[in-house]
């Protein structure tokens, strides 16, 4: 066994182990934790399968932003996860029976796999030899030149979700007091404050 | 080459590069004051483009390596869709005025929608699809809860955007099955592994997906429960929208889809527009029988012409696409006009929805009742006006392919349908004597809509402005 292979197993026990664990621990705190782990050790996969970018942006972005993100609104929300569950058993029966016959139509469906000769030829096509170029560079390639104008639209949808965000929420209210920063940076100290000699007994 | 690309979305990118101006300059100075100005140039803009598509030579191109196309079915589409979007907006200045939500968002969210539109006409590849639906859908969801300070505005919004994304989530699946058995994204690329009429079972489960996601989108029944609400609660100039400029992209979108990625097969998919269509007809039929809402009673209505729509779509003929086409260009003249009537229905300054304020209207206003009632007769299809041409062209399309029940239940959901449509015009005429429910008093670019709409839909009987032949050459170029 190369030390590949031996690195390999271990990413990929790991890997099952800890989403295994996702499911099963009983602390959200800690599933979110084990989701890390998850994701770390798949990145190390990707990292063995040669695709070092792809590896980079899931340690970054999914342990860096996203499960930080989890993590937030799991400590910040106050779900009681045992109640959600109780009310889970009294609908899994019919959820199991959905779920039973689903798989076996999908089951069904991939018994009569078939696809035209075309199709695989087809799927291989868009990917380079990974020894001729580099992988950041094929998905660079992908991305910003012969997908250029999905790049654009996907730009354009997110200005959309911005311009929403803000037509449904941002509400101008003229009843509180804001801060006034240059107003406050330019008061004079002198005007500002009065000091006053208050004789004993006397008051102001 | 990527300036002849780009050469082939310069509609597109004109109208995302004017939103954005736009944008910044209304955010720079004087915000929602500057919304009227801004609905005036939007629609210019919306017009001139539309002269620009509709001048422009009949030659295909594409661009992106194929993933949009640029050709005369998708300038037929543009014309329309840029053309009811930009009389939409003039319409709705004065309703969004009186109801104090004239935001200066309202004109921009509306170009980068049909800006989505666009992109969704010209379609050619399954990635494109979706990113063009997903920028049409994001802004309506927004327009249509745009009215924050009313809970049935809010709910229209919400009920949309949760089933919309339901149904994107749909599209995406059948989509992913598609690419998953064909192996490519492309339209031209999933026809040519569909070998001598022969389809996987897997792409056959994913072009059904694919259709029921679209299905949502032009409200056929059994996924039009969205349409009721969301026209009912939406401030009304939005109902006007829904119901013409994304109707015709996504019908467009859908034809696309089925004869250039499907094109072969036309078995496969026939059976399942022509079940939607017969459902949507007879719905359509017979739900809006016990409406009073009018809003809600045209969002049936709407339901009932997008299964006329799709009996052409069911044909699989070149004769049933020019059909749907002709059809969407009379829909969508009519329903300009209607919305143009319910726009300006108004008592003491509050929006008027209910059908019975309209008793004896036409001892009042007899003009604007007569234009009415000649709009009304022709989304009934009552003979000499323009609506009955659709619906004739239509169900001569299904006879020729072979749908003769598809074209009976038409006619016959089309004779039902007609009693909604004439109650009306029975209120306006003999309704029961009483003080006005309705101020008289109308802006004049409503004024100007709905009699410019009325007589189209007399003038046109003569040669229905030449659309016809418009048709014929876009779906010359759908279907070879």
């Amino acid at each position: 066994m190369s030390v590949a292979d031996f690195a390999f197993y271990c990413f990929a026990a790991v890997t099952v182990a800890s989403g295994l664990f996702v499911v099963l621990a009983r602390n959200p705190v800690h599933s979110v934790l084990w989701l890390i782990l998850a994701f770390l050790s798949s990145a190390g996969l990707f990292v063995l399968l040669g695709a070092e970018f792809v590896a980079m942006l899931l340690v970054i972005v999914y342990v860096g932003a996203v499960a930080v993100l989890f993590l937030f609104v799991v400590m910040m929300l106050d779900v009681d996860f045992t109640e959600l569950k109780a009310r889970m058993a009294a609908y899994f029966p019919i959820a199991a029976l959905i779920g039973a016959v689903f798989l076996a139509q999908l089951v069904m469906v991939f018994g009569v796999w078939q696809s035209s000769d075309g199709a695989a030829l087809l799927r291989g096509a868009p990917t380079p030899d990974p020894a001729e170029m580099h992988n950041t560079r094929a998905l660079g390639n992908l991305l910003y030149d012969q997908y250029i104008h999905l790049f654009q639209a996907a730009g354009l949808i997110l200005l959309v979700a911005m311009i929403g965000a803000i037509v449904l929420t941002l509400r101008h209210r003229t009843d509180v007091k804001r801060q006034d920063v240059l107003a406050q940076m330019y008061r004079d100290p002198a005007k500002a404050m009065e000091l006053k000699d208050v004789k004993p007994g006397q008051g102001l | 080459m990527i300036s002849a690309d780009l050469s082939v979305v310069l509609p597109e990118i004109a109208l995302a590069v004017y939103a954005m101006v736009a944008l910044l300059a209304a955010v720079y100075t004087a915000k929602d004051k500057a919304a009227p100005i801004l609905i005036w140039t939007t629609s210019a803009v919306f017009f001139a483009l539309a002269v620009w598509l509709g001048m422009s030579a009949g030659e295909t191109r594409s661009g992106f390596g194929g993933a949009i196309v640029d050709d005369t079915f998708a300038r037929f589409a543009k014309v329309v869709i840029l053309v009811s979007a930009g009389a939409v907006l003039l319409m709705s200045t004065e309703h969004l005025r009186r109801s104090r939500a004239l935001m200066f968002e309202f004109p921009i969210l509306i170009t980068l929608a049909v800006v989505g539109m666009m992109l969704m006409v010209s379609a050619a590849d399954l990635m494109t699809l979706y990113m063009g639906l997903e920028l049409q859908s994001l802004a309506l969801y927004v327009v249509a809860a745009m009215r924050r300070d009313s809970l049935k505005s809010t709910e229209a919004g919400l009920k949309y955007f949760v089933l919309g994304a339901l149904s994107s989530g749909l599209l995406l699946y059948g989509a992913s099955l598609i690419y998953g058995y064909s192996g490519t994204t492309l339209f031209a690329g999933i026809l040519s592994t569909i070998e001598g009429g022969e389809m996987p079972l897997g792409l056959l489960i994913g072009l059904v997906f694919l259709i029921t996601g679209l299905a949502f989108k032009v409200s056929a029944v059994p996924f039009h429960m969205w349409t009721p609400d969301v026209y009912e609660g939406a401030p009304t100039p939005v109902t006007a929208f829904f119901a013409t400029a994304p109707k015709m992209a996504a019908i467009a979108l859908f034809a696309r889809v089925l004869h250039e990625a499907f094109g072969t097969v036309p078995g496969d998919w026939g059976q399942v527009i022509a079940v939607l269509s017969l459902l949507s007809m007879a719905l359509g039929a017979v739900a809006a029988i016990g409406q009073r809402n009018i809003k809600r009673l045209m969002a049936y209505s709407s339901i009932a012409h997008m299964g006329y729509a799709l009996m052409g779509l069911a044909a699989g003929t070149q004769l049933g696409v020019q059909a749907m086409l002709v059809y969407m260009a009379i829909y969508i003249t009519m329903s300009v006009g209607t919305f143009a009537f319910i726009l300006s229905m108004h008592k003491d300054g509050q929006p008027v929805t209910d059908i019975r304020s309209l008793n004896m209207f036409a001892s009042r206003e007899p003009a604007k009742a007569l234009a009415m009632l000649v709009l009304l007769f022709s989304l009934a299809g009552v003979p000499p006006l323009v609506g009955f041409f659709g619906k004739f062209y239509v169900v001569r399309a299904a006879v020729d392919a072979g749908l003769v029940w598809l074209a009976v239940a038409g006619v016959i959901a089309s004779v039902v349908g007609a009693f909604y449509y004439l109650r009306i015009v029975f209120f306006m005429y003999f309704g029961e004597e009483g003080e006005a429910r309705l101020d008289g008093a109308m802006p004049p670019v409503l004024w100007g809509f709905l009699m410019v709409s009325a007589f189209a839909m007399v003038a046109g009987v003569i040669n229905l402005f030449g659309v016809e032949g418009l048709a014929l050459s876009a779906a010359q170029t759908l279907v070879n």
